[in-house]
């Protein structure tokens, strides 16, 4: 065991860190290289992840993670108003109050699996955003958002040095998080996750939460308790969300209820399913697939259309600008509709499943005294 | 995991890792660093340039969103000079030229908002990150409005506020880059109050259903003074969710409460659910203290009106605009509308149409694209000829002050879109308010240095 890590890991690792960091660059001719849809592309990920590490470890669907993320967010503008515009304070309180919170609903949640966990951490997020909405609206804001202002305490900074004129923007030890700085600092946050989760999937803890999700009840008769597994699964997961809800307000300090409702929730799991739940990358590439869609192709209007279409001759390229018009602006949730059913019927382990499937076509022989299962450096756990 | 160690340790990970972000991740940075110094931001150096509609076509009021988007379409295309010119021949004083603004021809970015804050953030940063927006506007919500609001004033980019009602939008989240034309639920207090006053006597029992968040709240509060003024009682006030479809369980208390009036602060489909339910239970054929039920929706659209049907009938409430009006402005407006869409403009549309040209004629008299030249140019602007009378952009809180409609359902329309009828045009001098009482403060004008 003088290994740090296996060199597969190691190579998917690194492999994906130049992927992230030259994000600006291979996005910029998909018209998605601009900081703050990479800021988006990098947070989500996070969460993604970390849902990933509940659901594609442990198997147990959670309907209510938003409600980390919200709670993450508001306690980060919280620390941005109370404390300092410092991103680490903030962060920090965001993924403890998260856990706390993931602590509380975990421990109720988890007394239950299946279909019931899932209506249990659906009804928790749901019962949270309406707090959020109107009930709590002191702490929250309610609809309008809880925004920074210009009377906010702020003791820290205050203390240290004098305020500028206008509403101050989150920093990281001084140093403006704006733009490109603020894509940095998210992706070198998103690495870490990753690494982070590719380290809990690997170890022996992870390994458990893979025989809780093959057999549970297996679990049980040799002797196991189940329970401690599956709360720590669920607390990490809510750090996850919590950590990539303070990331959003770091990037954008505003948080909205909206944060919390059950599509976000819904969100999460679209983004697991359509890259591949239970893989290290899955997550990611539905995350990144989601928001790409969500932000690119709403954008596209009609002006947009005939631009493109306009190659055609008269007649075609107005038809074809009536048709593709449907599926893009306000009809991007049904493209985005088909590609996930197009992806869980031919697809069912999601764009990972298709990516393995090509890897597997270009190197059949070569592993022939073994099942190519055992050749993957992720495998599955069987069901 | 295990095995395989190949000479890899600890120490060469970390090298190779720190190696590759610092390659990877700084040299992209000194290429990108240049893009955002500019003058200011999304200076348009070009000859064209770019408004960054921001819309609800998904979601909750995506009907008025819609709207919106043909009234923006109209206005850049008269502002191009294509067209009828619409409300450019009208609009007194005025610098729009009709070739677009400041002699660049004016193009546009739009973004579905869904009806949230988050998302209508997202899509604003997009349009002036990405897309260079000079100016966003658009919205259908004060969540939304102040949200983006927030936003226009740390990137230093002018917001033409569309659709929003709520008093904080210009009250206490007021901001230096954000203006509105819409009136706000203070002043459908103000105007209805009197009118409700005159109809109904001064001895009522009135019973709030509120839409539960913001807008709903100042809106109870509005309408709870003015009536309460007029002598009235207000028996409870009952706070249900947005989005409520069957309003049964908040309508039955009601029957018993010895009310006789039922004010609804609910907008788009949730005053079109609580109003037809209302009248299905009966409401209005009651009796109560001896006096006819009546039902009261504070603020109501054509939209509404008309996903209502039979139940608005005779219900009084207040419209920033109607399409009906015979002033020059409201019939140039209403004219090239109907010729470009088919069917009257609601009052979304008009004050996104509006916004829009607001917006053009300030920069035109600017002469520049400058945002605190444009601020200084809609501050205290004085202006006729948009379909509601004198108008004055306040400078103290960037609120429009013009006379607003009392609207009741119309007993008899002669056409679907025929669904309200004008009771009364309050005057301007009798909504206005102190911009004090609400607080909150405009902050600076300089526009920030990151854009």
């Amino acid at each position: 065991m003088s290994t740090f890590m296996s060199r597969n890991d190691l190579l998917l690792l690194i492999g994906f860190t130049i992927a992230v960091l030259t994000m600006p660059l291979w996005l910029a001719p998909f018209g998605a290289g601009y900081p703050d849809l990479l800021n988006r592309f990098a947070i989500f990920a996070i969460f993604a992840i970390g849902f990933n590490i509940l659901f594609g470890l442990t198997g147990y669907l959670s309907f209510g993670h938003a409600a980390f993320f919200g709670v993450g967010s508001y306690a980060a503008v919280w620390s941005f108003k109370l404390l300092s515009m410092d991103a680490l304070p903030a962060l920090l309180f965001a993924v403890v109050i998260s856990a706390l919170f993931a602590l509380l609903i975990g421990f109720l949640s988890l007394r239950r699996s299946g279909i019931y966990f899932s209506i249990l951490t659906l009804a928790f997020a749901q019962m949270s955003y309406n707090l959020a909405y109107s009930v709590l609206t002191p702490i929250t804001n309610g609809e309008t958002g809880l925004q920074l202002t210009l009377r906010d305490p702020r003791v820290l900074d205050n203390a240290l040095f004098e305020a500028g004129p206008g509403l101050p923007s989150p920093t990281l030890l001084g140093m403006p998080l704006q733009g490109f700085e603020a894509f940095y600092f998210c992706a070198a946050l998103l690495i870490v996750a990753f690494f982070l989760a590719q380290r809990i999937s690997g170890s022996p803890f992870g390994m458990m939460l893979k025989g809780i999700k093959s057999n549970q009840t297996r679990m049980h008769y040799t002797g196991f308790n189940t329970r401690p597994y599956t709360l720590a699964a669920f607390v990490i997961s809510g750090m996850y969300a919590g950590l990539a809800g303070g990331m959003l307000a770091i990037v954008d300090p505003l948080v909205g209820a909206e944060r919390m409702q059950w599509t976000a929730s819904g969100e999460v799991v679209l983004m697991t399913i359509l890259g591949g739940a239970g893989t290290l990358l899955g997550p990611v590439i539905g995350a990144w697939l989601i928001k790409y869609f969500e932000n690119i192709f709403s954008a596209i209007n009609d002006v947009i259309l005939a631009r493109f279409w306009s190659f055609l001759p008269d007649g075609v390229s107005d038809a074809m600008v009536q048709i593709t018009s449907k599926f893009v602006g306000d009809g991007w949730f049904l493209t985005l509709g088909l590609v996930f059913v197009l992806i869980v019927i031919f697809l069912p382990g999601g764009v990972m499943e298709g990516v393995r499937r090509i890897a597997d076509q270009f190197r059949p022989s070569r592993r022939s005294g073994r099942p190519a299962n055992q050749a993957r450096p992720h495998p599955r756990p069987a069901e | 995991m295990t095995k395989i160690s190949r000479g890899l340790t600890r120490r060469k990970v970390l090298q190779t890792g720190m190696a590759g972000i610092i390659g990877t991740g700084v040299a992209p940075l000194v290429f990108s660093k240049g893009a955002w110094a500019q003058e200011f931001c999304n200076n348009p150096t070009g000859d064209t340039v770019t408004l960054g509609l921001n819309l609800p076509l998904t979601g909750t009021y995506a009907e008025e969103g819609a709207d919106e988007q043909k009234a923006y379409e109209l206005a850049i295309a008269h502002l191009n000079g294509e067209g009828d010119g619409g409300l450019i021949a009208v609009l007194a004083p005025t610098a729009l030229k009709g070739n677009g603004i400041l002699g660049k021809k004016v193009g546009y970015v739009s973004s579905d908002s869904q009806t949230k804050s988050d998302v209508a953030r997202a899509g604003a940063t997009r349009m002036i990150e990405r897309d260079g927006a000079i100016m966003i506007t658009g919205g259908s919500s004060s969540g939304e409005a102040i949200a983006v609001q927030g936003l226009c004033q740390e990137m230093g980019v002018i917001f033409m506020a569309g659709l929003t009602h709520s008093n904080d939008t210009t009250g206490k989240d007021k901001k230096r880059y954000g203006f509105r034309h819409f009136f706000n639920a203070y002043q459908s207090g103000v105007a209805l109050g009197p009118i409700l006053g005159e109809q109904y006597g001064t001895d009522r029992r009135a019973y709030h259903l509120t839409a539960d968040y913001t807008w709903g709240w100042t809106q109870e509060e509005s309408i709870k003074n003015a009536t309460e003024a007029l002598g009235w009682e207000t028996v409870a006030a009952v706070r249900t969710p947005l989005g409520t479809t069957d309003y049964s369980q908040y309508l039955t208390p009601v029957l018993n409460s010895g009310a006789d009036v039922l004010i609804l602060n609910h907008y788009g489909l949730d005053m079109v659910n609580s109003l037809t339910q209302a009248v299905q239970f009966g409401m209005r054929d009651r009796q109560a203290n001896g006096k006819d039920f009546q039902i009261v929706t504070p603020l109501i659209s054509e939209l509404m009106a008309k996903g209502a049907g039979e139940s608005v009938k005779g219900i009084y409430g207040t419209s920033n605009w109607h399409w009906n009006l015979q002033d020059p402005g409201s019939i140039a407006f209403t004219k090239s509308f109907g010729a470009a869409y088919g069917s009257p403009p609601s009052q979304a549309a008009h004050t996104a149409y509006v916004q829009t040209l607001l917006y053009a004629d300030a920069v035109e008299r600017a002469g520049t694209f400058y945002p605190p030249e444009v601020i200084k140019a809609l501050e205290g602007h004085e202006f006729e000829g948009m379909g509601n009378g004198p108008t004055l952009y306040r400078a103290e809180d960037h609120q429009c002050i013009k006379s607003v409609l009392v609207v009741q359902g119309n007993e008899s329309p002669t056409s679907e879109f025929d669904v309200l009828n004008v009771v009364k045009e309050v005057d301007r001098e009798t909504v206005t308010y102190d911009p004090a009482i609400f607080g909150g403060e405009l902050g600076p004008a300089e526009p920030a240095p990151v854009c």
